[in-house]
């Protein structure tokens, strides 16, 4: 980053400028202007503040003190951490693959010449624009094992279901099933994409003689990977901050057995039932180095299966 | 389009198929309304659900197998969110919020927009950079120094941390109206110079007319984003009588439990209302807009 700033002034302040030059900066900064407030003071300046007190002793109504790393090692011995981390991670592993899958399949069935399309299209995507606290209090009540009615459909079909929200094995799986209802905004993202593969490859690749299998393979994937993988990376850096949901349904506490406790609970729950506000820092952090590795990680296998020449 | 290119290509296969392979082609059709058709349900299950429970009497909360239809609807429920539980005011803060915040949002990020896109200074696309990089940048690294920021500002339990840093730009609005903007000609801000308007002029009285549907997606947004918000209020406001709908209910789930459940339901349900009229009478923008957002990244 720094060296991008470096450049950055190079050109900004280099004596090569002409009038007309330095009136357009002048003007551009001025319209730019807001987003450098917004950026110095809540971007730049909570960044590097949060990292020093990552490394404090800040108990919320005394001063910072300086610790060092005395943070970073606390958090390597708390079972509670690492359960949280466990937790987000199990979350997140099946909930944005699932999402993509279900996201992608449901796209190219509404892709394939349906009537009442808008009508599909509407009550696909109508959930995802539900607030976070109606669908939890709804599914909070579907999946309620005595009277709800995930169960009762269960049922239906001679399944005893189990105790979801209730139950530490199977209250991760509620969520993720939660999690699917709200897919609906991938489904219009990747419907968009679908619609845009050119209908000649298609066309082509048929007279060639590959079957619908072949095609989806060869083609359609390949020519929305770039889509794909904007909405995973999304996806991901979505899951890890899932917060909204638990902290809902289990009013802040994780439960049952710390199932549910995910690194954002565990954080919020550090920073504003516990007000130590240095180790909730260090959790952000080693949260946000999370998401930036992974993040990376995503950028980098990407070379091997996102294809570009589409645009 | 797609419509009328396929009907000429479709005839022409099916005059030279099989039988068989007809066969096949009405059970895939079949096949997939059925699925389509079984996804409906399991998206819709929770909004008749949501509606049944909230009109259901405290004896039909817990009954199995699940009753339906309450006999009879106690529509009374959603008063009672009203006369117990504030939801008015709850109404009224988060709209509060909401409206500044759409407001702010549409003028900073177009303004913002505008210079990222129709000025050119030097260095301006690494400046830009850094917009996508704070993308990333996860909210809760940023949270507790702003916390405690806005503690010393006395902004605790106030509206002003939920709409100050709106009127600042979002970097994903930016570079949805930036993006907007490019795709404007050139030739229109070069007449205006001609003529001699000044950048604000060109701004305000051609850029923005022309940008009317990438500012409807951002006012849409924002707004749903606003209505929506649960991580902003819960950390900031602390006092019942500041609460916005989201939280409002949230805390109704803990004061009242279960045996009230139905006139929570009655809440969440109205809670949903805003965002489906929102989402019928601007279905366009919608589907445009996350069209928009999601393929450019």
């Amino acid at each position: 980053m720094t060296t991008v700033t470096q450049v950055g002034k190079k050109g900004l302040f280099g004596d090569r400028l002409t009038r007309e030059t330095r009136r357009s900066l002048a003007v551009g900064l001025l319209f730019i202007s807001p987003w450098i407030i917004g950026f110095l003071a809540f971007r730049v300046y909570p960044f590097f503040t949060s990292l020093y007190y990552s490394m404090c002793f800040y108990p919320v109504l005394a001063t910072p003190k300086f610790t060092g790393i005395a943070n970073f090692v606390k958090l390597s011995n708390d079972s509670r951490f690492l359960d949280s981390l466990l937790n987000s991670a199990y979350y997140a592993v099946f909930a944005v693959p699932l999402g993509a899958i279900a996201g992608i399949a449901l796209a190219m069935l509404l892709n394939m010449k349906v009537k009442a399309l808008s009508l599909f299209r509407t009550i696909y995507y109508l959930p995802s624009i539900t607030p976070v606290v109606a669908s939890s209090i709804v599914w909070l009540w579907m999946l309620n094992p005595k009277s709800g009615i995930v169960n009762w459909v269960l049922s239906l079909v001679g399944i005893d279901g189990p105790g979801w929200l209730g139950d530490p094995q199977w209250s991760k799986p509620a969520l993720i099933l939660m999690s699917l209802w709200g897919v609906g905004g991938a489904v219009v993202i990747y419907l968009a994409a679908l619609q845009d593969v050119p209908r000649e490859l298609l066309e082509a690749s048929e007279l060639d003689g590959a079957n619908k299998a072949r095609q989806i393979w060869h083609v359609t994937l390949p020519m929305i990977s770039p889509v794909i993988l904007f909405n995973v990376i999304t996806g991901l850096i979505g899951a890890f901050q899932y917060f909204a949901a638990v902290h809902i349904m289990t009013n802040g506490s994780g439960s049952p057995a710390d199932s549910t406790l995910m690194m954002s609970i565990y954080l919020w729950q550090t920073a504003f039932q516990y007000f130590k506000m240095g180790y909730a820092s260090a959790q952000s952090w080693v949260m946000f180095i999370i998401i930036i590795f992974f993040t990376i990680i995503m950028f980098k296998l990407s070379g091997k299966w996102v294809y570009y020449g589409g645009r | 389009m797609a419509d009328t290119l396929q009907p000429a290509g479709s005839d022409w296969v099916q005059r030279k198929t099989p039988l068989g392979i007809q066969v096949t082609r009405v059970l895939t059709e079949v096949l997939k309304y059925a699925v389509l058709i079984l996804f409906s349900i399991f998206f819709l299950l929770p909004w008749v659900w949501m509606l049944s429970t909230s009109l259901k009497s405290p004896q039909e909360l817990n009954v199995w197998p699940p009753i339906w239809i309450p006999e009879p609807p106690q529509w009374g429920n959603f008063l009672y969110a009203f006369q117990e539980a504030q939801f008015g005011t709850f109404v009224i803060n988060t709209l509060r919020i909401a409206i500044p915040c759409v407001v702010g949002s549409v003028l900073s990020n177009a303004l913002i927009a505008y210079g990222f896109s129709r000025i050119h200074w030097p260095g301006r696309d690494v400046v830009f950079g850094l917009v996508l990089a704070t993308m990333i940048l996860p909210g809760f690294v940023t949270f507790i120094p702003l916390y405690i920021i806005y503690r010393r500002l006395d902004w605790i339990n106030t509206f002003y941390p939920l709409v100050i840093p709106v009127w600042l730009g979002s970097p994903f609005y930016i570079f949805l109206l930036r993006q907007f903007f490019m795709g404007l000609p050139e030739a229109l801000s070069d007449a205006a110079r001609v003529d001699g308007a000044s950048e604000l002029r060109t701004f305000t009285q051609i850029i923005l007319p022309l940008a009317r549907p990438a500012l409807a997606v951002v006012a849409l947004f924002q707004f749903i984003g606003s209505w929506n918000d649960y991580f902003g209020p819960i950390i900031y406001l602390s006092d019942k009588s500041k609460y916005t709908v989201t939280i409002g209910i949230a805390n109704m789930r803990v004061a009242y439990g279960f045996s009230n459940f139905a006139w929570i339901m009655a809440a969440t349900t109205m809670s949903t209302v805003p965002i489906i009229l929102l989402f019928f009478f601007a279905q366009r923008t919608f589907i445009e807009g996350i069209a928009m957002t999601g393929l450019k990244g």
